[in-house]
């Protein structure tokens, strides 16, 4: 998954991932409309990058209701946490190598 | 590796607008600080007697802060959202909402503390107390909006200390910390942030 050379992820090979991961480190948790409005990307794009976030546990999802409607929020996990500190430690180190 | 540079820069934007209130106007300050000493002027008059509305000065001093905060917090908005609308923003989403709450939190309990000086006849100290919980609530504040804004809470913590040793000059560093810093600030943090957005925007 990690490409060896650089020290990339490929699981954040996308801006909208990307997108999705900054709003999550600096919140403890963020509901899907909050996530759509600041990215400006349709439902169903942010929807299907979420899952894919999910399903390699970098995510995390919380159901529940504020009165009578559904919110789902979510929250980054440990590894999520780490794997994007590592990401963008890649990213950096390659555009100033000496550091 | 010209992507890349983009990439890292897009992260930090977003780390930084999904953390912070960044859509509040510098012309919000301005008028904020006009308002006040508009406010300040009405209350000189009270207090020396040239000026009554209802004829118990307490009452008509509590008519103009209410006026007073209400103008300001109104034009406060007014100036935020248009500000939120150029730039293509939403004013409110559920994480400046949770700012704008915790904000409030010194707020509210320096409003309820000024009551409580105001019912002890301790009237002279409140505009110590306006600035120091004013000045603790903006340090809050500036910890998730721009950081600049710690200092203006800063100097008015300082003016509310001076205050409360020097309540007869209550009124006048009410007028400086309410009134002329906001102007000052205002008008600094619009050319620092807003002026210059605006005009890269019409190039």
């Amino acid at each position: 998954m990690k490409d060896i050379i650089s020290g990339l992820n490929k699981v954040f090979d996308s801006r909208v991932r990307l997108g999705i991961m900054s709003v999550l480190v600096v919140n403890d948790s963020a509901d899907f409309n909050t996530i759509k409005e600041l990215l400006d990307i349709t439902d169903g794009n942010l929807a299907s990058h979420l899952k894919a976030l999910e399903k390699e546990e970098i995510i995390l999802v919380k159901k529940q209701f504020v009165g009578r409607k559904p919110n789902t929020s979510y929250s980054v996990t440990g590894t999520g946490r780490k794997a994007f500190q590592t990401h963008i430690d890649a990213l950096e180190k390659l555009i100033n190598p000496t550091r | 590796m010209e992507s890349n540079i983009d990439d890292l820069r897009f992260i930090r934007s977003t780390m930084e607008r999904s953390s912070k209130f960044l859509t509040l106007s510098g012309i919000s300050g301005v008028a904020a600080g006009v308002v006040a000493i508009i406010g300040a002027f009405f209350a000189y008059k009270i207090v020396y007697n040239d000026l009554s509305f209802t004829g118990n000065s307490l009452i008509d001093m509590i008519i103009v802060a209410a006026i007073v905060l209400i103008l300001a917090v109104g034009l406060g908005f007014y100036f935020s959202l248009r500000k939120a609308k150029k730039v293509g923003e939403k004013l409110w989403n559920s994480i400046t909402i949770q700012i704008f709450k915790d904000g409030c939190i010194p707020l509210i309990v320096g409003g309820i503390f000024c009551f409580i000086l105001i019912v002890d006849h301790s009237s002279h100290l409140v505009a110590a107390a306006m600035l120091i919980f004013y000045g603790i609530a903006l340090i809050n504040f500036g910890a998730r909006s721009y950081r600049d804004i710690r200092i203006l809470g800063a100097c008015e913590i300082v003016l509310g200390v001076i205050a409360g040793f020097l309540p007869e000059y209550g009124l006048l560093l009410w007028t400086i910390g309410f009134g002329i810093l906001h102007i000052i600030y205002g008008t600094f943090m619009y050319l620092k942030y807003d002026y210059k957005r605006n005009s890269s925007n019409t190039d």
